[in-house]
């Protein structure tokens, strides 16, 4: 096929071409790739945010690409300019009947916050979610659960805003609404229900860790953390804070925290962890997770207000509706009622809905006191 | 272009034929005593192609014997776990594990489910692993060597019984040992560590860790070594000890330039075994304080001043904020 003037002359020189083929090819793709990487930007770039001193490698580290796409439930919601009242205007408790919370509001306001909250929580229903397919002189009945529930839910809004600033303000003021969990749904997600034993004849710390679930975050960490430590209010302790302890081993006189109850912890972690899409580093330092003086960070504390404003909810909101849900709203194992963590606000984000503020347009719901409607 | 032989990851030498049999002059010691060897060219591209004869004895059958059955009774207990469902368990394995008792029964016997079974599991193991050293020692006595395998053996048996006797013993609970579980035994490793305020400062675990990367640097550093002068006879290491010839030589030269010492055809045996039985050694001292001596590593350190103490002026107001990170500030 070549001509035979080339044959002759390749046979007659004898060339190693693998030796500079190789090294063309290997030079080639090492300045190809720095040309594209210079040219085109690295395609997994990635940004830090720090979290404490430069060298101890205290960082969240998150994709570029991710962190900068805006959380899409942002965009869905749905908010209104309260309408400054004028005096002597009346207000909802004098118009319409039954009205146990928000009865300071005057008409207008009202309607304004029974919209939004059709908005956020029941869009495709409408108001007959919770008041039913009646007449609207009939809308004081408490017939339905969701009514019920509902009330009780603007309470705890108003309750979260007022009583657990410190969390849900730290930073700058978001506060939450029904948005915040609801996201447009009936029932938010990421919300949670006791599992109790999940491993068959076995009994102990045997029984309740090693299998996949939700709130073991698919680890083979125990599944009761949120049970524990969110509802039952255990106290989340691992360390000793000396160096060395006289004592053990861990008794009910001696309560040493066990390799178990570290195990525990670790599991809630976690789940602190996915919930917020951070790493450990946001609240801890990289040395150590004890929070004795300066060795966590500030948002170390806002997570503890978390901690105690979740078991405040558990057990002061949540849990005591048991009995006005239907059967299924209910854990599929207890029957008991549906109960909230850190990821039912937050859904993975460092703050919910990326930092929006929730109370800006909603004074009616920052406080269990009568609004104030700033000019 | 050829693959050099010394460059294949496979042994390039196998020999098949007479089986060896014993050692007498021909080999031939055991041919009416036992079965006839078999030979497996795929065996052989790993070591020695032949498989057999295996000495069981009594060492051999009770340490067989118990591990079975700890092997058994580990599997039994994750299948109940799983309601006796293959496929689950399957699916599960990773995750399943038999879990020590709960902290509640101190060292007294708990009940079957709740760790008794871990209980008779881990005394099976404990016999299974002892005789196995029994078995190591006693063939070497009948071989007339050293027993360097069987006391490299016990440095590892060392850690092991610090993990699930000794340290278990002087904390007062078997709760602290390990469970047996893929996934389990890791997340035990993790807690171990975040319960004792983290084991990286805890001087033992950090010799350890030199010992191990050491350990694994010299293998490297020996293997490639032999296998660069194998084309001068340098894998005959044994002969080479006593008869030093031109592959030791430019072996030695080799690493005399390289680095200004080099070790010998025997020290580095020595070299590889103390790196190697140190591992373990040191990592069991380092569990077996861990609990009992100090309680918390990172404070420990600090303390002894080589963690340094951190006084809380970070400068927090100064780090990213969360609106930069997500780029969405002002």
């Amino acid at each position: 096929m070549l001509p035979m003037w080339f044959n002759n002359w390749n046979r007659d020189h004898p060339t190693n071409v693998f030796g500079p083929g190789i090294l063309v090819g290997v030079l080639g793709v090492a300045v190809i790739t720095a040309i594209l990487l210079i040219t085109w930007g690295q395609p997994f770039a990635t940004v830090s945010m720090q979290t404490g001193p430069r060298g101890t490698g205290m960082e969240v580290v998150e994709f570029e690409s991710q962190i900068k796409r805006p959380d899409p439930t942002v965009e869905d919601y749905y908010t209104e300019e309260p309408y400054i009242p004028m005096t002597g205007e009346p207000l909802a408790k004098d118009i319409y009947e039954n009205v146990q919370v928000l009865g300071d509001l005057t008409e207008d306001n009202f309607n304004r916050v029974m919209n939004a909250i059709t908005q956020w929580v029941s869009p495709e229903q409408g108001c007959a979610y919770c008041h039913g397919d009646v007449d609207i002189e009939e809308y004081g009945n408490d017939d339905l659960y969701t009514k019920v529930v509902s009330r009780r839910m603007i309470q705890m809004t108003q309750a979260i805003n007022e009583n657990w600033d410190g969390h849900v303000n730290a930073v700058k003021q978001v506060g939450v609404n029904c948005y915040t969990c609801h996201r447009g749904q009936n029932v938010p997600s990421d919300i949670w229900f006791k599992v109790g034993a999940v491993n068959e004849s076995a009994s102990g710390w045997s029984a309740i860790q090693n299998r996949v679930t939700m709130i073991s975050q698919s680890t083979s960490l125990p599944s009761d953390a949120l049970e524990k430590y969110l509802l039952d209010g255990e106290q989340i302790v691992v360390h000793d804070l000396e160096s060395r302890v006289a004592g053990g081993p861990a008794s009910e006189d001696n309560l040493l925290p066990s390799v178990q109850d570290t195990e525990r912890t670790y599991s809630l972690m976690n789940y602190f962890s996915n919930s917020l899409g951070v790493n450990c580093l946001l609240c801890h330092n990289s040395r150590a997770f004890y929070a004795a003086a300066g060795e966590v960070t500030p948002q170390w504390s806002t997570a503890s207000l978390g901690i105690l404003m979740v078991q405040e909810l558990n057990n002061e909101y949540l849990v005591p509706l048991q009995d006005e849900y239907p059967e299924h709203r209910l854990g599929p194992v207890f029957g008991d009622a549906p109960k909230a963590a850190c990821r039912t606000c937050h859904k993975g984000y460092q703050q919910p809905l990326q930092g929006l503020n929730m109370i800006a347009d909603w004074p009616e719901l920052a406080s269990t006191e009568a609004p104030e409607y700033s000019q | 272009m050829a693959i050099r032989e010394y460059q294949n990851i496979f042994t390039q030498v196998q020999v098949q034929g007479t089986p060896e049999w014993g050692m007498d002059d021909k080999g031939q010691l055991l041919r009416e005593r036992v079965g006839r060897p078999s030979y497996s060219t795929l065996v052989g591209w790993f070591g020695n192609a032949q498989i057999g004869p295996i000495y069981l004895g009594w060492t051999g059958v009770v340490s067989l014997v118990t591990g079975i059955l700890w092997l058994n009774i580990i599997g039994l207990n994750m299948l109940a776990q799983v309601g006796w469902s293959i496929p689950e368990f399957i699916r599960q394995f990773f995750w399943l594990a038999l879990e020590p008792p709960s902290p509640e029964y101190g060292l007294s016997m708990p009940p079957l489910d709740d760790g008794g079974w871990y209980i008779i599991a881990s005394f099976f193991l404990l016999v299974s692993v002892m005789t196995w050293w029994l078995r190591t020692y006693l063939l070497a006595v009948e071989h007339k060597m050293g027993k360097h395998v069987a006391w490299a053996f016990l440095s590892a048996i060392w850690l092991f019984l610090v993990l699930g006797l000794f340290r278990p013993i002087l904390m007062g609970s078997w709760s602290e040992a390990v469970p047996y579980g893929i996934f389990p035994h890791l997340d035990w490793t993790t807690a171990f560590s975040i319960r004792y305020g983290n084991l990286y400062y805890n001087p033992f675990h950090a010799l350890s860790i030199v010992f191990l990367y050491g350990s694994v640097l010299l293998f490297c550093m020996h293997g490639g070594t032999i296998l660069a002068v194998t084309r001068y006879g340098g894998d005959r290491e044994l002969e080479q000890i006593v008869d030093r010839g031109t592959a030791t030589e430019r072996a030695a030269l080799f690493w005399r330039w390289t680095m200004g010492f080099n070790a010998t055809m025997e020290g580095i045996h020595r070299w590889a075994i103390w790196f190697a039985m140190l591992t373990p050694i040191t990592g069991g001292i380092g569990i077996l304080l861990t609990g009992t001596v100090v309680d918390n590593w990172f404070i420990w350190a600090q303390e002894h001043n080589f963690a340094p103490i951190y006084d809380g002026s970070f400068g927090y107001e100064d780090y990213t904020s969360y609106e930069s990170f997500i780029g969405k500030e002002n």
